[in-house]
């Protein structure tokens, strides 16, 4: 029998996941491409892990090699330097390239599913548990005489 | 376990097992017949105005800006290209019968040197009514282009109605385009 609190670190674990901020992704060095402010830099790597390569779909902007994510990162460094805030690149990116561009998709009636699915999952299972232990059949009638001396005949004693 | 409970129990995962089937023979026909793409984007700019932009031309050729798109009085077609695309060889055939048929097309050169853009529409004919050259490709990012070739369908008061990526094939003017252009007229 696996100890009880196994599962539940089996429950917990998903959402501490996803409290932990992600590790960083190593962007792509060409020292030619960074800002020269480290600041505006981390700024621009921030919002580059944010954003999907179309390309190559399951990398971020800031970890492709594809020439079109090159294009962005260029993009995302003009904006930055201009001084606009992330929203506002973050903005310009969504109105040329849809939510799909996001690889942090906001919550919608699209994508409701997506972020309930823990919750659903965790209480469909609670759901199930509760059930499962109501159901539970109650325990036998104790033996009446007649049966115990028929046991203790049977079983020689 | 009572009967009913039973027979649940046996015919619940039958039940999922089928519709799951029959929802993925339909995807899969989907797929088979060009109508989904799994890789596929939803344009972000149909409904939309097109982007401001204005492209030089190709060679000695005119270039054109947005505010041309809407001077035919009929609806055009944008379509991105670069003689170093294979598919863009593969739609040249289908852009040069919408040519044929009175389609105005305007082709923007994407990431393309000028000479290899002027062997390739040597090569394979120029559809165009008239062709711009996007170097950079920021005019192909206002877009919201993430490959060659795109074609976006351009009504008469400068709204996107529609974006097709990935090379025009003869089913897909049949299929997709031709309804739109009658919804247009």
């Amino acid at each position: 029998m696996i100890p009880r609190w196994t599962l539940l670190l089996l429950f917990a674990t998903p959402w501490f996941a996803m409290a932990l901020p992600a590790t960083p992704a190593f962007a792509v060095s060409n020292p030619a491409e960074m800002l020269p402010d480290p600041a505006q830099e981390a700024r621009a790597e921030a919002i580059g892990r944010q954003l999907r390569c179309m390309v190559c779909q399951n990398e971020s902007v800031e970890e492709s090699e594809a020439d079109l994510a090159r294009d962005f990162r260029r993009i995302i460094r003009d904006h930055v330097r201009a001084g606009e805030t992330d929203q506002q690149i973050m903005d310009w990116m969504v109105a040329r390239y849809g939510d799909f561009i996001r690889l942090r998709p906001p919550f919608s009636a699209l994508t409701f599913l997506l972020w309930g699915a823990p919750a659903l999952a965790a209480g469909i299972g609670a759901g199930a548990v509760i059930l499962g232990r109501r159901r539970r059949p109650e325990p036998p009638e104790p033996l009446s005489d007649a049966e115990r001396q028929r046991l203790a005949k049977l079983s020689g004693s | 376990m009572t009967a009913l409970n039973r027979r649940l129990v046996l015919l619940l995962p039958l039940g999922i097992a089928g519709v799951a089937g029959v929802g993925l023979y339909s995807m899969l026909d989907r797929m088979r017949s060009g109508k989904f793409d799994p890789r596929g984007v939803p344009s972000a700019l149909v409904g939309k105005k097109v982007p401001n932009f204005n492209l030089p031309g190709q060679g000695d050729g005119p270039g054109f800006g947005s505010a041309d798109l809407t001077l035919l009085g009929r609806p055009v077609l944008v379509n991105f290209f670069a003689s170093w695309c294979v598919p863009c060889v593969a739609e040249t055939g289908v852009l040069m019968a919408l040519k044929q048929a009175g389609q105005p097309v305007f082709g923007v050169a994407y990431k393309d040197k000028p000479e290899a853009t002027g062997a390739f529409l040597r090569r394979h004919g120029n559809p165009y009514v008239r062709v711009g050259r996007d170097a950079p490709g920021r005019v192909a990012i206002d877009f919201g282009l993430y490959g060659v070739p795109e074609t976006y369908l351009i009504d008469t008061g400068g709204i996107v109605r529609w974006r097709w990526a990935g090379a025009l094939t003869t089913e897909i003017v049949q299929q997709e385009l031709m309804p739109m252009l009658k919804q247009l007229a």
